[in-house]
């Protein structure tokens, strides 16, 4: 089971600024350990965000996105008290999903 | 007049590259801001949140009642205090060997298999994020180690000894590099550790997140590194000297605002 998501969603006028660390090795599948032996790439390779529901961005990430990756984004027309989801799914077909509250 | 072009070439040269260094500096501290936003030590610290709270090890305990020096269960203030001396076990402990001891004492857990454990990995993995969350929990408090008892003042004195002490086949000790200000090693800027280096720096700035290999690093892995480019031999987990040379820091920040966990390049 994957670690939990950092979500903070913060609104600021009729707009919603979604800041999430997610916690993954994203692994890119080019190194070697130290028997030489490649180490399988394992990354996120889908990241989608509902806001109350409905889906507002979808992103197909690949191998070349950092350890532990950040991002943030901005919603138009969020506010205080709405739900902010993120789900990701990586190449092993993990997945996690995180809820968060719009402050 | 062909010699004044010239000068006046040298200087626009002088210029531009007083100019470039500046911005670099600048470069990396606007890329620091950029990523506090985002510090993956935010995961660390969750995670050692809900480890501090779970019930784990042979006891089936939670770490809730571990004394980290201002009594059973507080946590606040306590790293800014640390390393001190416990009477239970009556040594000088630094933040990780205190929490390796509650583990042992509370949870049940094999304190000198956890020691043995390499840096992220098993156990010793939670107990960089256990000291990852305990030193959150005093961001933005001042550093005000005890030096009451004589065996704190004792750690803080071989600490000092180590500090300064030349060795390795390079030749130099931690005052080598971190002896005097306004010194850096490439584009990093060395904090002289022999006073208090000022808000959030140096000892006020571990654990800290290495962007570089995307590690979580504790104090005892941070001194760690400090021997490797020394070329000595790794010190053990909790040994006597990490904890000294912790305790010379420590009580040289006096005063120093604690930013843990940060970010490092």
């Amino acid at each position: 089971m994957a670690d939990p998501m950092r979500i903070r969603a913060q609104a600021a006028g009729d707009k919603v600024t979604v800041r999430v660390l997610m916690s993954h090795e994203m692994e890119t599948g080019q190194r070697k350990d130290s028997a030489g032996k490649v180490i399988p790439a394992w990354f996120i390779q889908e990241v989608t965000a509902t806001h109350n529901g409905k889906p507002v961005l979808t992103a197909e990430w690949g191998p070349s996105v950092a350890k532990n990756p950040f991002l943030q984004f901005v919603i138009k027309g969020g506010k205080a008290g709405d739900k902010v989801a993120i789900t990701w799914v990586d190449n092993k077909g993990d997945k996690r999903t995180d809820e968060a509250t719009v402050s | 007049m062909r010699t004044q072009t010239l000068i006046g070439l040298a200087v626009l040269a002088l210029c531009a590259g007083a100019q470039a260094q500046k911005s670099t500096a600048d470069g990396i501290a606007e890329y620091r801001k950029m990523l506090e936003d985002g510090n993956p030590a935010d995961l660390f610290e969750a995670k050692g949140e809900a480890l501090w709270k779970q019930k784990r090890g042979p006891k089936n305990a939670s770490l809730e009642q571990c004394d980290l020096g201002l009594g059973p269960g507080v946590v606040k203030g306590a790293f800014v205090a640390l390393p001190r001396y416990f009477p239970d076990t009556q040594k000088v402990q630094d933040l990780e060997t205190r929490l390796v001891s509650c583990m042992v004492m509370l949870q049940g857990f094999d304190g000198a298999e956890i020691a043995k454990t390499p840096f992220g990995r098993g156990e010793m993995a939670n107990v960089t994020a256990l000291a990852t969350w305990v030193a959150a929990e005093s961001r933005g408090m001042r550093f005000n180690l005890p030096q009451g008892n004589v065996a704190e003042r004792e750690s803080y004195e071989i600490g000092k000894r180590a500090f300064y002490f030349r060795g390795g086949t390079h030749d130099f000790s931690c005052a080598s590099c971190h002896g005097e200000s306004g010194k850096r090693i490439r584009l990093q800027d060395l904090p002289d550790l022999t006073k208090n280096p000022g808000d959030g720096i140096g000892f006020a700035a571990w654990p800290a997140y290495r962007v570089s290999n995307g590690q979580m690093w504790s104090m005892q892995l941070r001194l760690n590194d400090c021997f490797r480019q020394q070329r000595f031999p790794y010190p053990g987990f909790g040994s006597e000297v990490t904890i000294a040379l912790a305790t010379y820091m420590g009580v040289n920040a006096k005063g120093a605002e604690s930013i843990a966990p940060s970010i490092k390049r």
